[in-house]
């Protein structure tokens, strides 16, 4: 374990584009049934411009911004050894299909536990606005913001 | 599949008021779509050698499985799942889930459970506490969801 990973960051790296049939797919998966992830007439219903994802949709973002720190080299993180301790969604603005995002992952924390290590990672998640040719303007509006603790088991625990 | 139900009134809500509950059964099928739909694919939630080679008691649900599947209580008592706007939880205890496959039986049972934790009346928003239970035992702790209601 690296104890230097403390106030690292990794910036945005590829863009997901978020489709509806993937909405679906992880709806089901977390046995959801509410129609605005299904139907879209349902989801204009309540204002959303497309299809709405679960709350804990964010985590597919999330988990592949956390995957740059754990798959970099420096950081000494054995994936075989790291149990999920707590999770948290800040929602700015729901996820809707067609949303094209990216992620910036910071690194918030790490202390040892016993004779293994808390890792603390937030991963902040923009909209990107603009159809990104040129003269049109690219910004970016923030969505999510996502916590997460990870606990590397040390050797016997 | 429609949930439709009437959207809760602010000023009508107490602390402590039920918001109902709900029971989730999950097969190693279920962890497989998990694994699949969210792109999690730790063999600690899907091959019983590999779980019980680093020390767990089988194969495991993933946490953000029984997360994401807690929060539909809270999302169809909203009335649109864009209500939820802050979510929260600790994992403490693992869910075993034995395979089951070709069999009557139903899975592994999560009991969840919901009551109005806090309100914010300047915010409009309302804190809903999961209580999610697996075998007798809390799975998930400070399982909270922050909802606005329009």
């Amino acid at each position: 374990m690296n104890p230097d990973l403390q106030g690292r960051s990794y910036p945005a790296a590829e863009v997901y584009d978020v489709g509806r049939e993937k909405i679906r797919e992880f709806a089901r998966a977390v046995k959801a049934t509410h129609p605005a992830h299904f139907d879209l007439e349902a989801a204009k219903a309540l204002g959303h411009r497309d299809l709405v994802a679960p709350p804990t949709f964010a985590i597919i973002i999330a988990q592949r911004a956390d995957a740059q720190l754990i798959e970099d080299p420096e950081s000494g993180i054995d994936f075989s050894r790291v149990v999920h301790a707590d999770q948290r969604f800040i929602h700015h603005r729901p996820i809707v299909a067609g949303d094209r995002l990216v992620a910036e992952l910071h690194v918030d924390g790490v202390r040892a536990m016993g004779g293994g290590a808390m890792i603390t990672t937030r991963s902040e998640i923009f909209v990107l606005t603009g159809d990104g040719t040129a003269g049109s303007g690219v910004s970016r509006e923030a969505v999510s913001t996502t916590t997460s603790s990870i606990l590397v088991r040390g050797e016997g625990q | 599949m429609s949930t439709a139900s009437i959207a809760p009134v602010f000023t009508d809500l107490t602390v402590g008021q039920d918001i109902g509950s709900r029971s989730i059964t999950v097969t190693r099928q279920d962890l497989v779509k998990y694994a699949g739909a969210s792109g999690d694919f730790n063999p600690i939630h899907w091959n019983e050698a590999f779980a019980t080679g680093v020390g767990l008691p089988g194969v495991i649900a993933h946490g953000m499985f029984t997360m994401g599947a807690a929060v539909q209580l809270v999302t169809d008592w909203a009335g649109d799942p864009a209500a939820v706007v802050d979510y929260q939880t600790r994992f403490t205890k693992p869910v075993l889930v034995t395979d089951t496959t070709g069999t009557e039986e139903p899975g592994a049972l999560i009991e969840v459970s919901g009551a109005v934790g806090a309100l914010d009346a300047d915010a409009g928003t309302v804190r809903v506490d999961l209580t999610v239970v697996y075998a007798g035992q809390k799975v998930l702790v400070k399982a909270q969801a922050v909802v606005r209601l329009a």
